[in-house]
């Protein structure tokens, strides 16, 4: 794989970070993709993750498997720690009550969707992990930057590109 | 040919009221870093009350300790607990602080999912109230229980010898309810918390920055981390609802199963969950008056966010106002007798100071919330917030200790009942307990959530750009005044 140089733009105005991204989008530097630009900010800015291509969230999907996944097992675990005092006598009452029984099912449902959810959403961050060398502390107070990964020799190109607006500093990284 | 845009006077007047601009929640001069800087300034230097509040709270707790192991060394009966009073104060306190726990969760989900942007600023000490309130909760759950080594029977988890505990039991719903909505709280305050934990951890030094740098899991903001947080962030808050909703209907079976007059009214569940919103809400105002003032965050806990916050509390106090009547009336004119008996010797007998302390800080008080001066002046709102949640307390309170003194069995009857110093001397403790951590979090992580309030004040100024009359988006088009083409 080839090596791939770094550079960051860190932009005060949003609408100046807006620019910067569309005119990336249509630069046509050979060997670049939306995919190797990273939008990093203070707050979500879904206007500006528009201009980069589309990328999926799948955490619902884990959503759905977990709240399928918890009810099912805690009532059979229910249902089979109570059919296990099968021969007690229960005096006419059923074994496995399912009308309460259905208490316990809900509250696992909500728990095993809760935890599928902060599970799939922890690995879709890739959190845990470490910070990029490039981070700038300034961008969890007020500033956007535009990360773009690019081949070495494309990289003044890109510069030029997000230098066109405004950034109030760019720094890179070229020995990646 | 020229066309005029709004040249009639008229329709001039008609669009400039069109774009009259709300009441802003915060003011128009907060910067982003300022609120980096006011927020993080908050867990370095609170004023001398903060110290004040947190030692007071730690004298309360430590009685409360005491208390504890002196009925731990000299057995149950020093509480005053027997047939038939065996609930008391312990189960009284824990379904007011559960009711506690309730709001906090429950509204910053709800009021996320409907995207209401005032609870940006108070969302997050809300949260943590709900997540100290429940751990307060969980220990009048194991006072009460005596052996209190023995806390385990009450989760679904085998014994010994292999007997697992009875499903079919309330009190293991309860425990399973409670435990799923303390996690699921937990859960979300935290993930709610990692973008401003990253903030700390960019802006502190030394142990703190180890902490925040640990917690923050290597945050970096990227498009890709907030795109799945959203997501994440909403669809927790979709499964928050049903849960707060559910655990505190299962609370009220714990009363309505048993076999005890006056606890079998059909509106028990929803009368609980209001209950619980309502002493959550007032508690929700209490800490707002506080924290705006010891960690000086005048510029976030507004007074138009105050005032949302007290219609809230105000209609939810209105809706269990009606909910206790409905029962009164249901119980007054349905065919049991026993609780007929029950409820007349709740507002005529023993206890009838409570009952009516409850009617009077419960029910009358709210209505001093409509007056402006008490809405404005927050030493006296700070007072009325207090007594709502002591109206909510005696209503657990006559919930219980009446229905047990006369119940369905004569020879049990008991009267004059009053708990001992012990027991209130662990409700003082669980007082100073949830103050004590409460004050302690909001010492060491931020509790006002710094990038949602960022959020705020961008849709301001986006709304304020938009919110331009007519004329000035003329003027700036470059169009002659009158708006004339």
């Amino acid at each position: 794989m080839s090596k791939q140089a770094v550079t960051l733009a860190l932009y005060a105005d949003p609408d100046e970070a807006a620019g910067a991204l569309k005119e990336l989008r249509n630069c046509g530097v050979p060997g670049f993709k939306m995919d190797d630009v990273i939008i990093k900010s203070p707050i979500d800015h879904p206007e500006l993750s528009e201009l980069l291509n589309h990328r999926p969230v799948y955490i619902q999907l884990f959503t759905l498997l977990g709240v399928l996944f918890g009810p099912t097992t805690g009532l059979v675990l229910i249902a089979s720690a109570q059919a296990s005092f099968i021969y007690q006598s229960r005096g006419g009452r059923p074994i496995v009550p399912f009308p309460p029984d259905m208490v316990l099912t809900y509250e696992l449902f909500i728990l095993s969707g809760v935890l599928m959810t902060v599970i799939s959403t922890f690995i879709a961050m890739k959190l845990p992990g470490n910070r990029s060398p490039l981070y700038n502390a300034s961008v969890s107070e007020d500033k956007i930057g535009i990360l773009v990964k690019a081949k070495p020799e494309n990289i003044p190109q890109i510069d030029e590109i997000l230098g066109r607006h405004n950034p109030t500093e760019i720094k890179g990284d070229h020995t990646r | 040919m020229s066309h005029s845009v709004h040249s009639h006077p008229q329709l001039d007047v008609q669009i400039e009221r069109k774009f009259v601009p709300k009441a802003k929640d915060l003011g128009p001069d907060v910067s982003w870093a300022q609120i980096n800087k006011d927020v993080l300034r908050s867990l370095e230097k609170p004023r001398p009350a903060f110290w004040i509040i947190f030692f007071s709270a730690l004298a309360l707790f430590s009685f409360g300790v005491y208390c504890e192991v002196y009925q731990y060394q000299n057995g149950m009966g020093v509480a005053d607990l027997n047939n038939p009073q065996v609930w008391g104060l312990y189960i009284a306190t824990f379904i007011f602080w559960i009711g506690m726990g309730h709001s906090g969760t429950l509204l910053s989900a709800l009021l996320h999912i409907i995207h209401a942007d005032w609870r940006k600023p108070i969302y997050r000490y809300s949260e943590a109230m709900t997540t100290f309130t429940l751990l307060t909760a969980a220990l009048f759950v194991m006072v009460h229980l005596g052996r209190v080594w023995q806390f385990y029977y009450v989760v679904a988890y085998p014994n010994e010898r292999w007997v697992w505990p009875n499903f079919t039991s309330p009190l293991v719903w309860d425990a399973t309810a409670i435990g799923t909505y303390l996690t699921s709280s937990l859960l979300f305050l935290y993930m709610g918390m990692i973008p401003d934990l990253a903030i700390c951890r960019d802006n502190a030094r030394g142990a703190r920055r180890a902490l925040y740098k640990f917690l923050s899991l290597g945050w970096q903001g990227t498009d890709r981390q907030w795109g799945n947080f959203k997501v994440a962030y909403m669809t927790m808050a979709c499964f928050l609802m049903p849960l707060a909703v559910s655990v505190h209907s299962i609370v009220s079976t714990d009363f309505a199963v048993s076999q005890n007059p006056g606890w079998h009214v059909t509106s028990f569940p929803p009368y609980f969950v209001l209950g619980a919103l309502y002493s959550g809400c007032s508690g929700i105002i209490t800490l707002f008056i506080v924290l705006r003032y010891v960690f000086r965050f005048e510029a976030y806990m507004t007074q138009p966010i105050l005032n949302k916050l007290i219609k809230m509390t105000f209609a939810i106090a209105m809706v269990w106002t009606y909910l206790d009547l409905i029962e009164y009336a249901t119980t007054w004119y349905g065919s049991d007798e026993v609780a007929k008996a029950d409820l007349v010797y709740r507002a005529t007998g023993d206890y009838a100071l409570q009952f009516w302390g409850m009617i009077f800080c419960a029910m009358v008080m709210p209505f001093t919330l409509l007056i402006r001066y008490v809405r404005h002046n927050y030493t006296v709102l700070l007072i009325i917030s207090l007594i709502l949640n002591l109206g909510m307390w005696l209503e657990r309170f006559q919930i219980i200790t009446p229905t047990f003194a006369k119940s369905h069995y004569p020879w049990t009857w008991t009267s004059h009942w009053w708990p001992s110093w012990v027991q209130w001397g662990m409700v003082a403790g669980s007082f100073g307990w949830f103050t004590m951590l409460f004050m302690l979090y909001c010492k060491i992580f931020p509790s006002v959530s710094m990038y949602e309030v960022k959020e705020m004040v961008h849709e301001q100024n986006l709304e304020g750009k938009l919110a331009q009359p007519v004329s000035e988006h003329a003027h700036e088009a470059g169009l002659p005044e009158g708006g004339q083409a």
